[in-house]
């Protein structure tokens, strides 16, 4: 007599464990994914962001007129012949020395989306890292990584701006350098806020009962849940990037002529408002506008993606 | 009782008439117009001024103020022509290396005190006296006063230089070279008289409203830096009885576009016109919009002192750039304020300067585009060579859309390329000073008004050369020109070397475009200095 | 507490003095002096003038009598662009402006800011939510530049109600426009901030527990979750109101204010050494007692949090 009535059926439910086991279970991140994809709002912003970027890619082999060539034609009198038009090939119309507007909005946007990118991408890595780590670790090395980063506020980048035209000569990437220096200070600070309130709660008491190194907490623990602030923030500062990108050109640094940015391009349109040249604000705030709303949009998204709590 | 009280209103309305204002509702002594009740001005600033010390001003705005503040040994009417101030007159030796200027008696300091030859003494001395270290003490060498360059270098005691009071009212001047525009150049702010007692009380705060002791035809009451500045008739001033205008107030406005909306707007007599706006803004109000001559150029200045762009080293590569500019673009498409191609260095408005015909002036654009191309294929560039340097300028809307201009143009022209590169200021002068630069961007306003004021720049040991172009030839005209009674076949001749060298690409002579308000009269349009003297200025009734 | 605060305080002693040495060295570093002029001066000249202000002095000494100078006499250096004014004259005139406008946008912007951010939260998804946040939209579409001309142009020609500028002393009617443009740059950021923190603690155990327990709404806004919604915002809120007072060099140029952000801008590009170092500590002060004031609040916030 067999301890095992049906061996049959108990290899059946054996095998039927086994696969079990082999079931894969969704991750995190695929969670945050599946809640993002089915975010209507979110979704579209990202085509929206797409398409501008493809806009930027392919708008070229439209255009009529480059980036840089005068209609001289047309140049003495913008307010009167200047308007876009599909006639004269002029889309966007003309800007306020007589070139496209199409053009020069495409390469702007092109230019100001990489300083957005590389200013936010920078911030987000650093300055979530940064931040994590001070709030975390507390005590003195807290004060001394958070009164570093009241110098680096204070320090006036105006200098550093020049110093590093005088020393690298102006190219994109000390633009990005420029930008990247400083578009981290903020963020560290309120991600430290964060993650001082962050600390105390049960599940970091938790993780630090169960003996898990305090640079893991930091990573797995922490900056997940601080995701939501994180984001919502990085949406906030890439219109200040494309700003900010306009004064260190002001400066020398930054994009030179003919080349352009959308912070340079609505900075020469504010001037011309007075004039009856509309357009020129217009057109390229409406990109800036765009990219600001599909960045808020794809935030939300992401902020309620990656929120840890079960809705 | 009728004849009393008509009397009485008649003794009454006297009495009214003889205790106010003496031009409230008044007209106008020369003209007969009838003035307004309120003769205020106010007026746009680009910036703040540095400074309102008549020997440290270095700037158009700040001199303007000191122009009003103090007075100097002569004024300059509407026209430009020399009219009496502190002196009424002056006597010159054969030689003209001594000037006797005779004071009036009636000039007073805003506390009362009497002007005298000794405050103009001071003065001179103190713009040269390395201690107050004046950015302009380069002037008073200029002026070529007998030991202004052993006290500027500090070998000498100011009180060697050679400017003496006879006695309170005759002031001598003894120049170290014949120099006969001298007395021009005694209109020049940083030749005004200060008042010793005051400097030598406050320090470096003698400028400020509550210190400061001016003897000018007004007072300055009030100054807030990067905001305002007020002032007011001086009741001690000489001729204070023609004085009309009671208040000027000068806003500073750093936004040229800002400053046309508060003009438009009623709270601005005058302000700068943008560029490219004038066209409108005449069509619109005739009356207040004005463009008149200026006594500055503009140029782009090639590096010529060895380590700039080989390519720049071959004339023909220098001619064929400056022969592409299509400059009326420049002046009626860019700038549309009424300014004035250049072909010459020197402005052709300058006084006693007859602009020399040189080749490129009187060919046509199309001629001077043939003989470019014609010029770079025989330098060796073309298509397959394309001529590559940079094109440097200084921050500025208005710079930056001439050089997007001028690059354009060579672009299609020539098929060269311009690297464009702004810096802002500071860094902008030494890049230049340091002749770190394959072009850039030049401009000089003329100190006084004549030739020599221009073309000292090209002489090669001129501090102000930053191309550093050399032409023995040149300095040598230029030296003889100091002397010389006949200069103008001198500068002709200079200008012609300059088109043909081309060390520089002149671009085009200024104009002051502005926008007055109708109801200010007395501007001195025909003044090619544009010296303002608010003195002169008066509101009319409307 | 106490404690805390004063070792914070006496931190930022070293804090400023590490800060005045990079600075100082960064100006000396960078091309062109305040003496750099198109006419370029004598070199005796330049020599005298140098040594009137000491600039012909070692640089640890000339940074010596520097802090000696601030320390004793609290004299901040004299100005090399403005000949007649000290560093002390410019800051006692600029910063009193650009406070009183700074400080009425910042007071402005937090409260439209946070009202709005809370709104959107509390009324998620509905036309309120999308209202608030468009308004955050076309805050943030008009930048401060572009404002500010445009607020000219209307409220100055157009209507003829505003003066176009200047300050007047600071009489109402100068400080409209500034802070109205100021303010918007800042409460745009304000209210999505306070709206996404809101969010994110309205899904949170404690608040579910408080629903569960049939609280009214408003107590449960109001009581618990208003104080850790503003943990995020106010780490923000501390360096945006330093921010907005020492950088609000838009305000000064468009409006004529006379305020500290034109001259911090026009001190760099002058090389104008005493100002930029005298505007620099006074930014640094600002921005290490405003962490210290938000890091206080957050323990008022937080009752975990503890120093």
């Amino acid at each position: 007599m067999g301890m095992v009535k049906d061996p049959e059926r108990v290899e059946a439910i054996a095998d039927n464990i086994a696969d079990a086991r082999e079931v894969k279970g969704r991750s995190l991140w695929q969670d945050a994914m599946g809640r993002f994809v089915h975010n209507k709002a979110a979704v579209g912003s990202v085509i929206i962001l797409a398409g501008i970027l493809l806009f930027t890619i392919v708008g070229p082999y439209f255009a009529v007129w480059s980036n840089e060539e005068i209609d001289w034609a047309r140049m003495a009198n913008v307010a009167d012949v200047g308007q876009p038009s599909y006639e004269n090939g002029h889309f966007f119309g003309l800007d306020s020395i007589g070139r496209d507007l199409y053009s020069r909005t495409i390469q702007g946007t092109l230019t100001s989306l990489m300083v957005g990118v590389v200013g936010a991408s920078v911030a987000v890595v650093i300055g979530t890292l940064y931040g994590a780590i001070s709030g975390f670790v507390g005590g003195w090395i807290d004060n001394a990584m958070m009164r570093t980063v009241d110098i680096l506020i204070a320090i006036p980048y105006m200098f550093v701006i020049i110093l590093l035209m005088v020393i690298f000569e102006r190219s994109l990437i000390m633009l990005f350098v420029g930008i990247g220096l400083f578009s981290w200070l903020d963020m560290s600070r309120i991600v430290r806020g964060q993650t001082l309130a962050l600390k105390h709660k049960e599940f970091i008491e938790a993780a630090r009962a169960a003996g898990v190194g305090w640079f893991v907490i930091v990573v797995r623990h922490i900056m997940p849940n601080l995701m939501g602030v994180v984001v919502v923030y990085a949406t906030l500062l890439v219109p200040g990037m494309i700003m900010a990108e306009s004064f260190i050109s002001f400066l020398g640094l930054g994009v030179q002529e003919p080349n352009t940015s959308l912070g340079a391009l609505i900075s020469d349109g504010a001037g011309t408002i007075m004039y009856d040249q509309i357009w020129q604000l217009a057109i390229p705030l409406t990109f800036f506008l765009t990219i600001v709303i599909s960045l808020f949009f794809i935030g939300d998204g992401l902020r309620d993606a990656l929120d840890p709590k079960d809705r | 009782m009728k004849m009393t009280s008509k009397t009485l209103v008649g003794a009454l309305l006297a009495t009214t008439l003889i205790a106010s204002p003496l031009y409230a509702a008044g007209t106008h002594p020369s003209t007969g117009e009838a003035l307004a009740d309120n003769q205020s001005f106010t007026y746009r600033l680009l910036d703040e001024h540095s400074s309102v010390d008549p020997q440290i001003v270095e700037d158009t705005s700040g001199a303007d103020i000191v122009r009003d503040l103090f007075e100097g040994l002569y004024n300059q009417d509407a026209d430009g022509n020399l009219v009496p101030g502190v002196a009424l007159s002056h006597t010159t030796n054969d030689a003209k290396d001594v000037y006797t200027f005779s004071l009036r008696d009636n000039a007073k300091w805003s506390n009362g005190d009497a002007v005298t030859a000794g405050d103009f003494v001071y003065g001179w001395r103190r713009l040269l006296d390395p201690a107050t270290a004046s950015p302009y003490a380069w002037f008073g060498e200029l002026m070529s006063i007998e030991g202004a360059s052993a006290v500027l270098a500090g070998e000498a005691d100011p009180s060697t230089l050679g400017v003496t009071a006879v006695d309170d009212h005759t002031l001598e001047v003894k120049l170290t070279a014949s120099l006969p525009y001298f007395a021009l150049m005694t209109t020049h702010g940083s030749t005004f008289p200060t008042h010793q007692a005051t400097v030598e009380a406050h320090g470096d705060q003698w400028t400020k409203p509550e210190n400061i002791v001016s003897n000018g035809a007004y007072v300055l009451t009030e100054h807030v830096p990067s905001e305002r500045s007020v002032r007011v008739r001086n009741s001690m001033y000489w001729d204070n009885d023609n004085t009309i205008l009671e208040t000027i107030t000068s806003l500073v406005i750093n936004d040229e576009n800002v400053a046309l909306t508060r003009y438009l707007a009623g709270e601005l007599d005058k302000t700068d016109v943008p560029a490219g706006q004038y066209p409108k803004l005449n069509a619109e109000y005739p009356d207040q919009a004005h463009s008149n001559p200026r006594l500055c150029n503009y140029y782009y200045t090639f590096n010529m002192s060895g380590n700039g762009n080989p390519a720049f080293d071959d004339v023909r590569v220098r001619e064929a750039l400056s022969l592409a500019v299509d400059r009326s673009v420049i002046t009626d498409a860019v700038l549309q304020g009424g300014q004035f191609q250049a072909y010459t260095f020197t402005p052709g408005l300058t006084a006693g300067f007859v602009t020399p015909d040189v080749p490129s002036a009187s060919m046509t654009q199309a001629e001077r585009d043939a003989k470019a191309m014609e010029l770079m294929a025989e330098a060796g560039y073309g298509a397959d060579n394309p001529l590559k340097f940079d094109m440097l300028y200084n921050t500025s809307e208005g710079h930056k859309k001439i050089a997007i201009a001028m690059s354009q143009m060579w672009k299609q022209k020539l098929g060269a390329e311009a690297v464009l590169a702004n810096q802002e200021w500071k860094t902008f002068l030494e890049t230049r000073g340091n002749q770190d630069f394959e072009l850039a961007r030049g401009a000089w306003c003329g100190d006084y008004n004549e030739a020599s004021t221009f073309l000292d720049l090209l002489d090669s040991g001129s501090g102000y050369n930053d191309g550093k172009f050399n032409s023995a030839r040149v300095d040598e005209l230029l030296t003889m020109a100091k002397t010389s009674s006949d200069t103008q076949p001198l500068y002709t001749e200079i200008e012609q070397i300059i088109a043909t060298e081309i060390p520089v690409i002149p671009v085009y002579h200024y104009t002051r475009v502005m926008m007055l308000q109708e109801d200010v009269k007395g501007w001195p349009f025909e003044n090619i200095e544009q010296n303002v003297y608010s003195k002169d200025l008066y509101v009319v009734a409307e | 507490m106490l404690n805390y605060v004063i070792r914070r305080l006496l931190v930022a002693v070293p804090t400023l003095l590490i800060l005045i040495i990079i600075c100082f060295y960064l100006m000396q570093t960078a091309p062109g002096g305040p003496f750099t002029s198109e006419r370029p001066l004598p070199p005796q000249v330049l020599a005298n003038i140098e040594a009137k202000y000491g600039l012909d002095q070692p640089h640890y000494k000339q940074l010596y009598n520097y802090v000696v100078g601030i320390v004793t006499q609290f004299d901040f250096g004299p100005s090399y662009q403005y000949k007649d004014r000290s560093v002390n004259d410019i800051i006692s005139q600029g910063f009193p402006v650009t406070l009183t406008y700074g400080f009425i946008s910042f007071v402005v912007a937090t409260i439209v800011g946070v009202s709005l951010g809370v709104i959107a939260a509390i009324r998620h998804n509905t036309a309120l939510d999308y209202i608030a946040v468009g308004a955050t939209f076309s805050a943030q579409a008009l930048p401060n530049f572009v404002m500010a001309p445009i607020l000219i142009y209307v409220f100055t020609l157009k209507l003829g109600l505003l003066p176009g500028g200047g300050w007047n002393g600071g009489q109402w009617q100068y400080l409209i426009m500034p802070v109205i443009a100021l303010s918007t740059s800042f409460f745009a950021s304000v209210a999505r901030i306070t709206r996404s923190s809101m969010l994110e603690v309205l899904n949170s155990n404690f608040i579910r527990t408080a629903r569960a327990k049939g609280l009214p709404e408003t107590t449960i806004i109001w009581r618990h979750a208003l104080k850790p919604t503003l943990m995020p915002v106010v780490s923000y809120l501390g360096p945006a109101f330093v921010g907005m007072i020492t950088g609000s060099v838009v305000i000064d140029i468009y409006f004529s204010t006379g305020g500290i952000g034109r001259f911090y801008v026009n001190s760099a590009l002058n090389r104008d050494y005493a100002v930029m170092l005298g505007l620099t500590i006074l930014y640094g002060g600002l921005t290490v007692l405003f962490n210290l004031l938000t890091d206080l609040l957050y323990a008022w916030l937080d009752p975990k949090i503890r120093y």
